[in-house]
């Protein structure tokens, strides 16, 4: 990855997400909200991270648009601007200190790729190696998720397929569920 | 570095934050769907080149189509959207 690539990437998503924050209408918000998603995942793609990439589109631009759409089209789609002066100065100040803290805990992170950072010196350097003749998976990250740690996949697969019923509970016409 | 992918990277980027343009200012809803269909296109080709870049081209095709499908569904998804609640006051 040259930084030329990251920079750029960084720069659109910076703007799309700027602008799914300032634009007035609820609906080109969405909008510019998956756009930013797309951004964000070519930024995964590109940091080698194809599966979560993968993901932050299916998610972020698919699923969560379509969310979106389903609470707009049940609501309104115009701001409503409400004049809480101290709750807007609270949030800012929350976001201030969330941004500095985790400005401040990035510090310590190691540098991309370095082999003598702790992750690299645990059981990375093993499943790089041995993970294609033990599973027989080209994809390392696939390796990892749907052998290594296996049980822990099947559980979040349980916790998303429970979160999907829910919403399809939620969400299915209400004429239906009144008998 | 400098090769001819970065060069055409470039050019996309600024293609994009054009089309972004309209997207933010569109005076209609119809003009913020089409500028983010054509971010969408391009997002698809960047990531080609991306895999160009990085020479793993056969995996990153595969996520772009994954993209393009994406896309479909979005469109879609706005259109019926439009269609249900009308577009009187978008």
């Amino acid at each position: 990855m040259t930084l030329f690539d990251d920079y750029l990437l960084l720069l659109l998503a910076v703007v799309t997400a700027l602008g799914a924050v300032f634009v007035r209408d609820l609906f080109s918000g969405v909008l510019t909200l998956a756009a930013y998603s797309f951004f964000l995942a070519l930024l995964w793609a590109g940091l080698g991270a194809v599966d979560v990439a993968f993901t932050e589109a299916v998610v972020g631009a698919g699923l969560s648009t379509l969310f979106f759409l389903v609470a707009l089209y049940l609501t309104s789609h115009q701001e409503e601007v409400r004049k809480q002066l101290p709750v807007r100065i609270m949030a800012l100040g929350g976001l201030g200190i969330l941004g500095f803290l985790l400005l401040f805990g990035s510090v310590d992170l190691p540098v991309v790729g370095d082999p003598k950072s702790l992750p690299s010196k645990h059981v990375s350097s093993h499943y790089l190696r041995k993970s294609l003749e033990e599973t027989d998976t080209p994809n390392v990250v696939t390796a990892v998720l749907a052998d290594y740690r296996g049980f822990d996949t099947l559980g979040e697969t349980t916790v998303i397929f429970t979160a999907g019923i829910a919403c399809w509970m939620l969400l299915r016409r209400r004429d239906d569920s009144a008998t | 570095m400098f090769t001819s992918y970065h060069f055409f990277f470039l050019i996309l980027t600024i293609l994009i934050l054009v089309y972004m343009y309209r997207v933010f200012q569109g005076p209609t809803v119809y003009d913020r769907i089409l500028g983010l269909n054509g971010i969408s296109t391009k997002a698809i080709l960047l990531l080609t080149i991306l895999g160009s870049l990085y020479g793993r081209i056969e995996m990153f095709v595969d996520i772009a189509l994954g993209y393009a499908m994406l896309n479909i569904i979005g469109g879609l998804a706005v259109g019926k959207y439009l269609e249900q609640k009308g577009t009187r006051e978008c």
